[in-house]
């Protein structure tokens, strides 16, 4: 049986004025069933592009290279169609600001229902509510069935992002992509963001590809990590064994980077950029 | 919902009795003595000061103000004893130049700027929006390139200038249209429209031009939004994510610009109505206005006031039902 996910020599590029880009250069890994990986990388490494390409929504200017295939279709292969009919159904993606990822037009009972009925034929509007309410439920929103009709910007940030959640799980995705979902809030509310999608994993099985600038934040879910640097994968290896041994310079940096508690006060130390002449492109 | 709108309608008042205060006060201060005016060739000091007298101009400015004030709300007497005439409210008072009531004459004018307004306005929706929401869909493309230009020529050129050019080639050289008189919609409904086609058109192009270009900025913005993204990661059909996600916050300014760029027309298109000889509120407005016919300067200001006043009103009542996050706001 073929892995979930499976993503071989993945290479983005947009033209710029100065002649073709990769933004992705060569990327790799797979990811099996009900299984979590965290991308890790500065801004710019290109971690968000690859999340993008697998779910088939690269902006227009950018072209993709390499194989993305999801149960051993090849997504790249497929005409955008079909690749719509996966995306939302099989894997879904909740993005950074859940503000301004939420339509503030509509409730956010309609938003989770347009997700679950768009991917559902002869679904009433009834069923619908009810699978939204359900979903409201499940990321723990207390009274769901009341909340069910309010409007995004009702919701506090962490409940927003649960919202962002709730949508991404009413059709029961075999895959979740995680870009940066917990950037956009404060700290104590990371933390339950992170305890739900853990949850989330525990109880629905559906496999997680976490994507973060913190490291702190994909040690705690990512059973296998991919550190990105420049759009290449600098170091790839089970998430123990990465913060335990890291091999390349820049994950150590990287890890070093990560302010301690026992750290003097106004110490910061910042990633070396002669790591630039050992890996990835500078 | 009560409360928004006794906040608006609030307002409202408060905004109206600025503009007329600031209009009576600049008429007040500098216009010539309408005495010496009305009284004409053949005048006597004793003549003036008797006009003076009737109209009130012999009294202070604040008891002239709050006399026209009270005329808006309970109508006023001009003179006395037998010369005495009643001006039922709201008393807009007398036209200097004609002594007909100003509120008469804007009641013979009004349907012809509202008309004007009316078909303006459906053809610069239909050609600014459509023209904007296919510029934005297929941006980049010889379509997109065309229309902008043209709403470019379209906001640059002034409509005086379209008008003429207009009345010249299509009356003039070309015969398609019959020269523009003033005509009764009842008496030759043909010749009625046929009068209005160029101003139409005219009028039309320069706020199409406008809707066009702040149209297709919006859609283009609003398709670059983290929701549109959102939408297409659900897995929504392409249709579906134009229609619910693009282009409702897409064209809630345009609900905005057109409530005002409406209510403004119907308090009258100075030029374009002066250029076609159109017999409306505008080409009252110009012909009281190089006639210093105080009171219908008076009447034309306050009206073209009132009607863009209340066009934000029903404006802000639309966004209400638009826009939750305004609905929730105002209750809060």
């Amino acid at each position: 049986m073929s892995a979930l996910l499976e993503v071989e020599d993945l290479t983005v590029t947009f033209s710029t004025k100065n002649g073709p880009l990769d933004v992705v250069d060569g990327l790799s890994f797979t990811l099996e069933q009900g299984a979590s990986l965290g991308i890790v990388g500065e801004s710019g490494s290109g971690k968000s592009m690859t999340s993008l390409a697998v779910m088939g929504l690269l902006p227009p200017t950018a072209s993709l290279r390499g194989r993305v295939a999801l149960d051993g279709t090849d997504l790249t292969a497929l005409p955008e169609s079909k690749v719509r009919r996966l995306r939302g159904d099989r894997m879904a993606m909740i993005f950074q600001d859940p503000l301004s990822s939420l339509n503030p037009y509509y409730t956010v009972g309609m938003q989770i229902e347009e997700a679950y009925r768009a991917h559902r034929t002869g679904v009433t509007r009834r069923q619908a509510r009810k699978v939204a309410i359900e979903a409201m439920e499940r990321v723990h929103i207390a009274d769901a069935a009341r909340r069910v009709d309010h409007y995004p910007h009702q919701f506090s940030g962490g409940m927003r992002q649960r919202v962002m959640i709730a949508m991404a799980l009413s059709t029961e995705p075999d895959l979740l992509i995680a870009d940066e979902p917990t950037t956009a809030l404060d700290v104590t509310v990371q933390a339950q963001i992170l305890d739900l999608l853990q949850e989330v994993r525990r109880e629905t099985g559906t496999a997680l590809i976490l994507i973060s600038h913190d490291l702190a934040v994909v040690s705690e879910i990512a059973e296998d990590v991919v550190v990105m640097r420049h759009g290449v994968s600098v170091e790839q290896a089970p998430a123990e064994r990465l913060f335990s041994d890291p091999r390349h310079p820049y994950t150590r940096a990287l890890l070093d980077a990560v302010p301690r508690i026992d750290d003097e006060i106004g110490e910061l130390r910042l990633v070396d950029r002669s790591i630039d002449a050992v890996g990835g492109k500078p | 919902m009560v409360r928004f709108l006794a906040t608006r309608l609030a307002g409202m008042v408060g905004v109206l009795f600025l503009v007329v205060l600031f209009t009576y006060a600049i008429f007040f201060a500098l216009s010539p003595d309408p005495a010496v005016q009305i009284c004409g060739k053949n005048c006597t000091p004793e003549l003036i000061d008797q006009i003076r007298t009737n109209l009130g101009l012999d009294r202070p400015f604040y008891e002239q103000f709050l006399g026209f004030l009270s005329g808006l709300f309970v109508g006023s007497t001009y003179g006395t004893g037998a010369n005495a005439i009643d001006c039922a409210a709201p008393c807009l008072g007398y036209s200097f130049q004609t002594g007909q009531p100003v509120l008469e004459m804007f009641e013979q004018r009004f349907g012809v700027s509202a008309t004007l307004a009316v078909g303006a306005a459906v053809l610069w929706l239909l050609m600014g929006v459509t023209g904007g929401l296919v510029a934005a869909i297929k941006r980049g493309t010889w379509f997109d390139r065309a229309a902008t230009g043209a709403a470019l020529g379209g906001v640059s050129i002034p409509n005086y200038v379209l008008a003429l050019v207009l009345q010249y080639v299509l009356v003039v050289k070309l015969g398609w249209l019959p020269f523009p008189q003033a005509v009764p919609f009842g008496d030759d409904p043909g010749q009625w429209f046929l009068n209005f086609v160029m101003p139409w058109l005219v009028l039309a192009f320069t706020y199409a031009s406008m809707y066009q270009r702040l149209t297709r900025a919006n859609v283009v913005d609003t398709l670059d939004e983290n929701f549109v993204r959102t939408a297409r990661a659900k897995g929504l059909a392409p249709g579906l994510v134009w229609r619910r996600h693009a282009l409702r916050p897409a064209l809630t300014p345009v609900v905005t610009l057109f409530g005002m760029d409406f209510a403004g027309l119907l308090g009258g298109a100075i030029i374009i109505e002066t250029v076609f000889g159109l017999n409306g509120v505008g080409k009252m407005a110009a012909d009281s206005i190089t006639k210093n016919d105080q009171p219908v300067i008076m009447g034309v200001t306050l009206v073209a006031a009132f009607l863009v006043i209340v066009g934000n009103v029903i404006v802000d009542i639309v966004y209400t039902t638009i826009d939750p996050r305004v609905r929730i706001g105002a209750r809060a």
